[in-house]
C-alpha cells in the first residue's frame, strides 16, 4: 500500500481517537457524554433555561421536539426540534456548535438565529453549562420532526439582517460576578442574566425588540400580558415583597400577595418550580437588589367621577373576592393595593378582568384559583372606570385608562385564542 | 292579569309596568314554556294532590288556551266585553272566580291556569331585571333588597341597622355610569 | 354493543363528595382509578362566577345546577295502595348531578350524630321498652358507633374547614357549644362564622328561655383557610346565595375547593363527566363484581373492567343501581323480605314565620350564609325524656335562615290574600322585619316498613330502565313529633318579641311537591344481619364483596341532623378498611 494511504489513515485514526474522548482522560479534562452527574447538573440547568417550554409544541406534546410558534412583535418564530433526532433534531451538532447556537445565536449552517432565542441572555452562560446542558439533551430520544423554523413576514425573513441586530443589540460579553457580593447574590445575578433569561420578558424593548438596558427587568408588554417590573421599586416592582415571598412565588406559583398567571404560570410549572430554594433565594437577592425608577404620582381624586363609577363596579363586582380595601385573600386572591400587575402598563388588568384568568397549581399550592371574565357583562366604559378606579386606590396611583384602550384590549384578545 | 295581581301604586309600578308580562313572553318562548328538562313521558293520569302536576300540557299551551277561555269568558258574560275593558272590581271578581274555581273556563282548568300566572307573574315582579321583569328594580327598591350583591362582610355584625346601599341587578346599576358634576 | 375500555384498579361511580374522597384515598394508595360522572364538571370561576351567581331565578327557580327529571326522575305515591306517578317537576327534594354532586350547592351544614342514633334500637328499647315503638317502625343499630366514627368526622370537618364551637371536648362540656354532642377529640378547624342580627336575637332569647343555644357547624368559612391537602379556601362574605347556587368565591366547602385540585394532579387519576353508568356487571354466579357500563352522550355503550367497585352515586342513585343491576334481593314489603330499598326516609321538617314591629327591627335577611344559625338540640334524638310525649325521634331546631331572596322569601302575615294591592302593601311592610328560617324545625324520620323504594312497573327513563318507585308518607309518630318541636320552636320566637308567630306543622299526606332538603337516605343499609341489610358495618356489599357503597343510602333510619357530615365520617371510615384491609386481603371482611 502507498505510504500516503498509511498516512492518511493513521491521521484519520488519531483524529477519530481524539474525537472518541475515550474514559482514560486526563484529570481536568471536561466531563464526558456519559457521566451522570454532568447529565443531572445539565438536566438541572435545562430546567432553569425553560428550553423544554419554547422548544415543545403542546399540540404535538413530545418533549423539546420543536414545532411550537412564538410571537413576536415582528411575526411568528416556531422553535426548533432539540432533539438528538440526525435528520431534524441536533443529533449531529458538534458540541461546539451547540454551543454556538446557544451563546452567539448562530446556526450549525452558518445562519443566524432570531433572538426569539434568547441567547442574548444565554451568552452569559458559561461554556461549561451550556456543554451540561447539551450532554443532557444528548440523552433524551431522538423524535422525528421536521419543523419550519421561520415564518416571518418580509423583511423579517432574511436571517441575514440579524447581523445587523447583533451589531447593535448583542452585547456577547461574558457574565462578570460582582467579588463585593456575596455568592448567593452572584449566583442570582448568574441565574436571572444568564440561563433565567427574565429580561425576555420584563425587560423593555426598542422598536427593532433589542433591550433597552439601562431599563432592565422594569416591564414589558408581551403576548397580550404585561410582564411586570420585577426590580425592587416599592410601587411598580417587587419593592414590598420579602425575599421570602418572592422565593415563594417561583416555587409555588403564588405568594400572599400575587399568583402566577398566563406565561409566568408556564414559567413556574416548568421551570422555577423545580428549582432549588438556594437558587430561589439567590435570584431573590439580586432581584431586590435592582434599584428602583419610579417616581411618586398624585392618584386621581377619590371624587372624579370616573373612580366614582369605578368605586361602584368595585363593591358590587370584585369585593367579594378582593375586598373593599383590595387585600385580595393571601395565597388565593391577588391583593391589589401596590401590585407590580397594577401599578404598570394596564395589559395584564385589562385581560383578566376581560377574559379571567387560571393561576397555576402546584405541588405545594394546588388550588389554582381563577379568576371569571367580564367582557361579557362590562362596557367599555365601564371596564375602563373600574380598571382606573384599581390603579388609583389604596397607594396605587397610575394613569387612567380610557373606553379606547378597553376597545383596542378586546380587540386584540378577539385575535388570541389564549 | 298582571295590573290586578300586582296593581300600580304611588311608590311602586304595578305588574304590567314592571315588565311582568315582557318576562313571561321570553320564558315561555324558552325552554321553561316548552317544559324543556321536566320529565313529559305518559301516561298521563290525574293523581293526588301530593303528587304534583301531571298534565301533559306544556306551559305555552296552558298559556294559550287558559287567555283563549278567559277572553271566551268574559265576552260571553254578563258584561260583554273582553277581560282587559272590565273595571278593575270585574277583573277581580273573575280572578278570584278562577282560583277558587267557580269560575269554570272552557277547554281549560281555571285553578290551574291561575296558579300558573299568578306564579309567573310575581317571579317577574322579583327576578333579576336582565329577564325584562323587575323593570329598574323597582320591586327590590320597594322591599329593601340590594340585588345581586356578593359581599356583605362589613355589614354582619351592624345589628338593627339599614343596609343603605342600591340594589344592583346583573346588568349594574345607575352609579356604574359617571354622572357628570 | 357496548366497547370495553382498558382494566382499572378502581371504577368509581359519581364524583360528588364520596367519590372525591373515595377517588382521593384510593389514588393516594397507588391504585388507577377512574371515576365515571353523569353529570358536567363543575368549576368555580367558569360555571358559579361571582358576576352571575347570584341570580335566583336561574338557579333557585329553574334549577340550573340540578339533575332534569328527563334525564332521570322516579315515581312517586304515598300508600302502597296508591298509584305512582312520575315526578315531573322537583319538589320535595332536589338532585344533584355534575362534578361536585351535591356539595356544589349544599348549604354546607356539617353536623354529626348523636351516640345514641346509632344504636338506636337498643338505646330506644332499653329507654322506654319495645312497645313504646310503633309496630310497623323498621329501626336498626347501624353496626357501626360514634366513637368508631369520631376520627373520621374529625377528619371531614378539616378537610372542610367547619366553623363551629366544640361543645363537647374529649367529656368536657363547652359553654358556646352543643352540649349534646358527643365527645370530639378536638375543637372545630375554624372559629364559628359571625351571626347576623335574627340570629342572634334568636340565641339570646332561646337562652333567657334555659336553652343552649350554640352556632350551627358550619361548610361556609369563618376566614381564610387551608386544609390539609394544601387546598384553600376564603372567607365567606355572606352573601346569601348560598343553598341550590355554587359559591363564587371559593368560601364554601366542596370537592371542588377541597379535594379536586389535589386529586387532578394525581396521575392515576381519571375522571369522566357526561357518562352515565347504567349498570354494575357481575359474573355469572353474581358474586363479583366485574365493572360497570356507562353511555356517554351519544348514546353509545362503554364497559369500565375494574377489581373493586365503588358505588357513590347519592342515596337514590344507590339503590336504583343495584336494583337495575340485580345485585342484593330487592324489598319485599308485604312478605317482608329483601333488603335492597328497605328503610327509605326522608326528613320532618317544619317551619315558623314571625313578623315583628319593623320601626324597631331591621333583619337584612339578604345578609346570610347557608350554614349561619344558632341552634338548640335540646329536643333533639333522644335528648329528652319521650314518654309523657308519646313518640320518638326529635331535631335540632334554629334561626337558620339562609337568604332575603325575594322571590322566595318574602313572607306576609297569615290573612294577606295572596294577591292585589294588600298583598303588595304587606311584602312592602314586612320583607326586613320577618322571619323565615326555612328548615328551622329539622325533625328526624325514623323507618317503616311500608315506606321504601322498588322499580316501577310502568314508567320508564329516555334509556328504557324503569324508574324507581318511591312509596313513603308520614307516620303518626313524626306528626306528633313535629307538632311538639314546632310549638317549641314558636315560643322562641315569641320571646324574642314578634308581634305574630306563624306555626307552619309538617302535615300528611307526604307531598313530593313541597321541598324538604334532599336529606334521603337508605335503601341499601349498614348493619350487622344480612337479612335486614344490604351492606357490612365497612359498607361493603353482603352480596358482592368487591362492591362497596357510599352515601346516605346506608343510613337504617334517619337522624335530626343534616346527612352530609354523617355521609363523609362512613366513607373515610370504609376507605380505611379498604386500604389496611380489603386490599391486602380482598374478600368479605365481616362473615356475618
Amino acid at each position: 500500500m502507498p505510504d500516503a494511504r498509511y498516512k492518511a489513515l493513521y491521521v484519520s485514526a488519531a483524529l477519530m481517537l481524539a474525537a472518541c474522548r475515550f474514559p482514560a482522560v486526563q484529570a481536568g479534562d471536561p466531563p464526558t457524554a456519559q457521566d451522570f452527574t454532568e447529565i443531572e447538573r445539565g438536566r438541572y440547568l435545562t430546567t432553569v433555561a425553560d428550553c423544554v417550554a419554547c422548544h415543545t409544541d403542546p399540540d404535538d406534546g413530545r418533549p423539546f421536539a420543536g414545532g411550537r410558534p412564538i410571537e413576536t412583535p415582528f411575526g411568528t418564530v416556531v422553535s426548533a426540534n432539540i432533539t438528538p433526532d440526525r435528520e431534524t433534531g441536533i443529533g449531529t451538532w458538534t458540541g461546539r456548535q451547540f454551543d454556538q447556537a446557544v451563546r452567539q445565536g448562530k446556526r450549525a449552517d452558518g445562519k443566524r438565529l432570531y433572538p426569539a432565542m434568547p441567547y442574548v441572555y444565554y451568552t452569559k452562560m458559561s461554556e461549561v453549562d451550556v456543554r451540561a446542558i447539551r450532554a443532557y439533551l444528548g440523552t433524551l430520544p431522538p423524535v422525528h420532526h421536521e419543523v419550519e423554523t421561520n415564518r416571518l413576514p418580509f423583511p423579517f425573513n432574511i436571517r441575514w439582517g440579524m447581523r445587523l441586530w447583533n451589531a447593535l443589540y448583542f452585547d456577547s460579553s461574558p457574565f462578570k460576578s460582582d467579588p463585593s457580593r456575596s455568592s448567593s447574590w452572584n449566583r442570582g445575578a448568574y441565574l436571572v442574566q444568564g440561563p433565567g433569561h427574565c429580561g425576555s420578558c420584563h425587560t423593555p424593548k426598542g422598536i427593532l425588540g433589542g433591550d433597552k438596558v439601562k431599563r432592565a427587568l422594569q416591564g414589558y408588554s408581551l403576548q397580550g400580558w404585561f410582564a411586570p417590573d420585577i426590580t425592587a421599586d416599592s410601587r411598580r416592582g417587587l419593592g414590598q415583597w420579602s425575599l421570602e415571598d418572592i422565593s415563594q412565588f417561583l416555587k409555588n406559583g403564588h405568594n400572599r400577595y400575587a399568583g402566577a398567571a398566563g406565561p409566568m404560570a408556564e414559567e413556574v410549572m416548568h421551570s422555577s418550580s423545580k428549582m432549588t430554594d438556594a437558587d430561589l433565594t439567590a435570584i431573590a437577592q439580586y432581584l431586590q437588589d435592582m434599584p428602583g425608577h419610579s417616581t411618586a404620582r398624585q392618584p386621581l381624586a377619590a371624587g372624579d367621577p370616573r373612580m366614582k363609577a369605578g368605586g361602584a363596579i368595585y363593591q358590587d363586582l370584585c369585593a367579594a373576592c378582593h375586598h373593599q380595601d383590595g387585600s385580595g385573600v393571601p395565597f388565593l386572591i391577588p391583593n391589589l393595593r401596590a401590585a407590580a400587575s397594577v401599578e404598570a402598563q394596564p395589559t395584564s388588568v385589562l385581560r383578566v378582568i376581560i377574559r379571567g384568568t387560571r393561576t397555576v397549581g402546584t405541588q405545594n399550592e394546588p388550588t389554582a384559583p381563577a379568576m371569571p371574565g367580564f367582557g361579557w357583562q362590562l362596557k367599555d366604559e365601564q371596564i375602563a372606570n373600574v380598571t382606573t378606579y384599581i390603579r388609583n386606590s389604596w397607594g396605587n396611583a397610575v394613569p387612567s385608562v380610557g373606553a379606547d384602550d378597553v376597545r383596542k384590549a378586546r380587540e386584540e384578545l378577539q385575535a388570541r385564542s389564549e | 292579569m298582571a295590573d290586578r295581581f300586582i296593581p300600580p301604586d304611588s311608590q311602586t309600578l304595578g305588574g304590567k309596568d314592571a315588565g311582568c308580562v315582557v318576562f313571561i313572553d321570553r320564558q315561555l318562548a324558552g325552554g321553561y314554556g316548552r317544559r324543556e328538562g321536566l320529565y313529559v313521558r305518559g301516561p298521563f293520569e290525574k293523581g293526588a294532590k301530593s303528587q304534583g302536576q301531571q298534565s301533559s300540557q306544556t306551559l305555552r299551551e296552558l298559556y294559550r288556551t287558559g287567555l283563549a277561555s278567559l277572553e271566551q269568558y268574559c265576552r260571553s258574560g254578563k258584561a260583554g266585553r273582553s277581560f282587559a275593558q272590565l273595571t278593575a272590581e270585574q277583573q277581580d271578581e273573575i280572578l278570584h272566580g278562577l282560583e277558587d274555581s267557580s269560575v269554570q273556563l272552557e277547554g281549560a282548568e281555571s285553578s290551574t291556569f291561575f296558579e300558573q300566572v299568578l306564579k309567573d307573574v310575581q317571579q317577574g315582579f322579583f327576578a333579576d331585571p336582565i329577564y325584562g321583569g323587575n323593570h329598574e328594580m323597582c320591586s327590590w327598591k320597594m322591599i329593601g333588597f340590594p340585588g345581586a350583591r356578593y359581599d356583605y362582610s362589613d355589614w354582619v355584625g351592624r345589628h338593627n341597622e339599614r343596609y343603605p346601599f342600591p340594589p344592583v341587578s346583573i346588568a349594574g346599576r345607575d352609579d356604574w355610569t359617571p354622572h357628570k358634576g | 354493543m357496548a366497547r370495553k375500555l382498558p382494566h382499572k384498579d378502581v371504577v368509581i361511580v359519581g364524583l360528588g363528595w364520596t367519590g372525591s374522597i373515595a377517588a382521593y384515598e384510593l389514588a393516594d394508595a397507588g391504585l388507577d382509578v377512574v371515576a365515571i360522572e353523569r353529570g358536567p364538571w363543575r368549576d368555580t370561576a367558569t360555571d358559579y362566577a361571582p358576576n352571575f351567581a347570584q341570580d335566583e331565578l336561574r338557579y333557585r327557580i329553574r334549577h340550573e345546577l340540578f339533575l332534569r327529571p328527563d334525564q332521570t326522575t322516579f315515581t312517586f305515591r304515598n300508600k302502597m295502595s296508591d298509584t305512582a306517578l312520575p315526578i315531573r317537576t322537583w319538589g320535595a327534594f332536589m338532585p344533584p348531578n355534575g362534578v361536585g354532586g351535591g356539595g356544589v350547592h349544599w348549604n354546607g351544614e356539617t353536623w354529626r350524630f348523636l351516640p345514641s342514633d346509632f344504636v338506636l334500637r337498643t338505646h330506644l328499647i332499653q329507654r322506654y321498652g319495645a312497645r313504646f315503638l310503633p309496630q310497623d317502625m323498621t329501626i336498626q343499630d347501624w353496626g357501626v358507633t360514634y366513637e368508631e366514627l369520631e376520627a373520621h368526622y374529625d377528619r371531614f370537618e378539616y378537610l372542610c374547614g367547619i366553623s363551629g364551637t366544640a361543645g363537647n371536648l374529649q367529656g368536657r362540656i363547652q359553654p358556646g357549644g352543643n352540649p349534646f354532642e358527643g365527645p370530639r377529640s378536638r375543637p372545630y378547624p375554624n372559629p364559628a362564622q359571625q351571626q347576623p342580627f335574627s340570629h342572634a336575637l334568636f340565641a339570646k332569647a332561646a337562652q333567657e328561655l334555659g336553652y343552649k343555644p350554640f352556632p350551627q357547624p358550619s361548610g361556609n368559612m369563618s376566614k381564610a383557610y387551608r386544609n390539609p391537602l394544601g387546598v384553600r379556601l376564603g372567607p365567606c362574605t355572606y352573601c346569601g346565595f348560598c343553598e341550590w347556587f355554587g359559591c363564587a368565591n371559593y368560601s364554601k366547602s366542596s370537592p371542588q375547593t377541597t379535594i379536586l385540585p389535589v386529586l387532578v394532579r394525581k396521575p392515576n387519576f381519571q375522571a369522566r363527566d357526561n357518562s352515565e353508568v347504567t349498570r354494575i356487571n357481575t359474573d355469572p354466579d353474581g358474586k363479583r363484581a366485574t365493572g360497570v357500563t356507562f353511555v356517554d352522550t351519544r348514546g353509545e355503550e362503554w364497559e369500565q373492567p375494574a377489581d373493586l367497585v365503588i358505588l357513590a352515586a347519592y342515596t337514590i342513585f344507590n339503590v336504583q343501581l343495584l336494583l337495575l343491576s340485580g345485585i342484593g334481593a330487592p324489598y319485599d314489603p308485604i312478605a317482608n323480605r329483601g333488603v335492597i330499598g328497605r328503610n327509605f326516609t326522608h326528613q320532618t321538617i317544619s317551619d315558623v314565620t314571625s313578623f315583628f314591629d319593623k320601626s324597631r327591627f331591621v333583619f337584612n335577611p339578604f345578609i346570610a350564609s347557608g350554614a349561619i344559625g344558632m341552634c338548640i338540640d335540646e329536643f333533639n334524638g333522644d335528648n329528652f325524656d319521650h314518654g309523657p310525649h308519646g313518640f320518638v325521634g326529635g331535631g335540632y331546631m334554629g334561626q337558620v335562615q339562609t337568604n332575603g331572596r325575594p322571590i322566595e322569601t318574602t313572607p306576609v302575615p297569615p290573612g294577606t290574600p295572596r294577591w292585589g294591592a294588600k298583598w303588595k302593601q304587606a311584602v312592602r311592610d314586612n320583607y326586613l322585619s320577618a322571619l323565615k328560617p326555612g328548615t328551622g324545625v329539622h325533625g328526624s324520620m325514623y323507618s317503616y316498613r311500608d315506606v321504601y323504594v322498588d322499580l316501577d312497573p310502568v314508567y320508564r327513563d329516555r334509556l328504557n330502565r324503569p324508574l324507581l318507585r318511591i312509596t313513603m308518607d308520614f307516620h303518626d309518630n313524626e306528626l306528633k313529633q313535629n307538632l311538639f318541636l314546632t310549638d317549641k320552636f314558636a315560643e322562641i320566637f315569641r320571646a324574642m318579641g314578634a308581634q305574630q308567630v306563624v306555626k307552619e306543622y309538617r302535615k300528611a299526606p307526604y307531598d313530593i311537591t313541597k321541598y324538604q332538603t334532599t336529606h334521603l337516605c337508605g335503601g341499601a343499609v349498614m348493619g350487622e344481619d344480612p337479612r335486614t341489610s344490604a351492606l357490612n358495618r365497612y359498607l361493603q356489599s353482603w352480596d358482592v364483596p368487591n362492591l362497596f357503597v357510599l352515601g346516605a343510602s346506608a343510613f337504617p333510619q334517619n337522624a335530626g341532623y343534616n346527612p352530609t357530615g354523617t355521609v363523609a365520617a362512613l366513607a373515610y371510615w370504609s376507605l380505611e378498611a379498604i386500604r389496611n384491609r380489603y386490599l391486602k386481603e380482598p374478600g368479605p371482611l365481616v362473615h356475618a
